[in-house]
């Protein structure tokens, strides 16, 4: 099959040289098979070597390689050109400062999800010859879904209120933070819910929505928040009849 | 090399036409404004209705104008699209689990829309029936 | 970080949220659209009936957890709501919504006991 020629636009910013962000315009020979990144690592290597940005494991579980494809927030990896038109419009990832061409900063999102503690805080802890902490599949299943996270930040990039309010903890940091909650090995809910139950955390969400439909791997942060609204909603009345009750 | 990272800035007023999805999450917060003037209409009606029978009357005149109808039809499609959206995300808020085994969503949705269909069909035929 | 007070609205916005599903549509059919449209008949709005109608004990906590519900999940979600159409003055929209919804209430609360 003869390649097909796309008209990739991509925003590029060089801090050194650049005021701002301009598009830039390349028209690259596409594969059938081909996905974005094929169309990128083609574009740098045979047509204009500065351009950056960040990929790694080329099947969706790295997670480093997202990206606005056409305005949707996607994987480059895992968006193949022949679901897309023949132009293709390529911006760094929303709601994040640009270092450069398509890479962004994501100092704010590390930050978030350290703030969350996403490990595991066991009652007590084990020693290596002791033996792991046992759990039954009832227990897995129900957390099992938000492991799958693969800390891509497309949620961020489709959040509006992260967008207007860069302090609110966001998708993916309040999801894990909800995994960790409903690990029956874990009792770290109290210390979490100090960032969890604030008015930054999971009250800050109007259930849009939109993080769970961009998810690459089907898990459902605004399906996770909304769950820790009930139980922090529960606890809050708990707390207010029994004060100082151990939770 | 030095960092000089660009933050671009998002539309404070026109964020949500971006994107279908952002316009559908705005529709349906605007259903609000319907249920919540609805929910004041029906204040306003007990009002009339405790006043007398000559308001009260007015109040069932207006009623049945151009204006009100309006009003009835777009607060109907409003309320019914926040009954759908509310009832669709239902089993994502409050996730059902048997054993190691997830209660399928579809059954929480569906028992929601039957409840709400027994429900409303039992209100209007009592209230066709109650004169 | 603090922990938030949200929980006493919220759990207002999301009762009255399920509550209102569940009734508003049938009750905008039936009392703005059912006789004007000729779905029912005419008497269904008659002063005497309706009077009796809503003085029954039942009725009366009925209308009042109906307006109670409806007002502060509404609220709420346009408190929201101008924060997403870019009023960012939060506390000024804060208390008109909810100003308007205890007004509501209250106006409802002494009509319902008194009729």
């Amino acid at each position: 099959m003869t390649p097909r020629r796309i008209e990739f636009e991509i925003l590029r910013y060089d801090p050194d040289k650049m005021q701002k962000p301009e598009f830039q315009t390349y028209l690259v020979p596409c594969e059938e098979d081909w996905v974005v990144l094929d169309a990128l690592n083609y574009i740098k290597d045979e047509l204009d070597r500065t351009l950056s940005y960040r990929w790694s494991c080329h099947m969706a579980v790295c997670g480093s390689c997202s990206m606005m494809i056409n305005g949707e927030p996607t994987l480059s990896c895992k968006s193949f050109v022949r679901d897309l038109p023949n132009q293709v419009c390529i911006e760094p990832l929303n709601n994040f400062p640009i270092e450069r061409d398509l890479v962004v900063v994501l100092d704010d999102f590390l930050g978030k999800l350290n703030s969350v503690k996403p490990y595991l805080i066991p009652r007590e802890k084990k020693s290596l010859e002791e033996g792991v902490y046992l759990q039954s599949p009832a227990q897995l299943k129900k957390f099992k879904q938000f492991t799958l996270c693969i800390n891509c930040t497309l949620c961020y990039a489709a959040c509006p209120q992260y967008a207007h309010d860069e302090n609110f903890v966001g998708p993916a940091a309040l999801a894990l933070a909800h995994r960790y909650n409903l690990d029956s090995r874990d009792v770290g809910r109290t210390a979490r819910q100090d960032v969890v139950a604030s008015n930054l955390g999971i009250w800050e969400c109007s259930f849009v929505g939109a993080c769970s439909e961009v998810c690459p791997h089907g898990v459902d942060p605004a399906g996770a928040i909304q769950q820790a609204k009930i139980a922090s909603t529960g606890d809050y009345f708990m707390d207010l009849i029994l004060p100082g009750r151990k939770s | 090399m030095s960092r000089r990272p660009y933050f671009r800035t998002v539309s404070r007023y026109g964020w949500w036409f971006a994107h279908p999805r952002y316009l559908r999450y705005m529709a349906r917060e605007l259903s609000s404004a319907f249920v919540g003037a609805y929910g004041g209409l029906v204040m306003f009606a007990l009002w009339r209705l405790w006043q007398g029978e000559a308001e009260w009357n007015a109040l069932v005149g207006f009623l049945q104008s151009p204006p009100s109808i309006g009003f009835h039809l777009v607060a109907l499609a409003f309320a019914l699209y926040h009954t759908i959206t509310w009832f669709n995300v239902t089993p994502k808020a409050m996730p059902v689990q048997i054993g190691d085994r997830q209660f399928p969503g579809g059954i929480i949705v569906g028992t929601h829309y039957f409840v709400w269909a027994v429900v409303s069909l039992a209100l209007f035929i009592l209230a066709g029936a109650g004169t | 970080m603090k922990r938030s007070h949200k929980p006493i609205i919220w759990s207002l916005f999301a009762a009255g949220g399920t509550f209102t599903a569940f009734m508003i549509p049938v009750m905008i059919l039936i009392t703005g659209l059912g006789v004007p449209l000729g779905l029912l008949p005419a008497q269904t709005l008659d002063y005497e009936s309706v009077l009796a109608f809503v003085q029954h004990p039942l009725t009366r906590i009925a209308l009042f957890g109906t307006i109670f519900l409806t007002v502060w999940h509404a609220a709420h979600r346009l408190r929201i709501t101008a924060h997403d159409f870019g009023i960012r003055a939060d506390r000024v929209v804060a208390t008109i919504f909810y100003g308007l919804a205890a007004i509501t209430t209250l106006v409802a609360l002494v009509v319902l006991a008194l009729i």
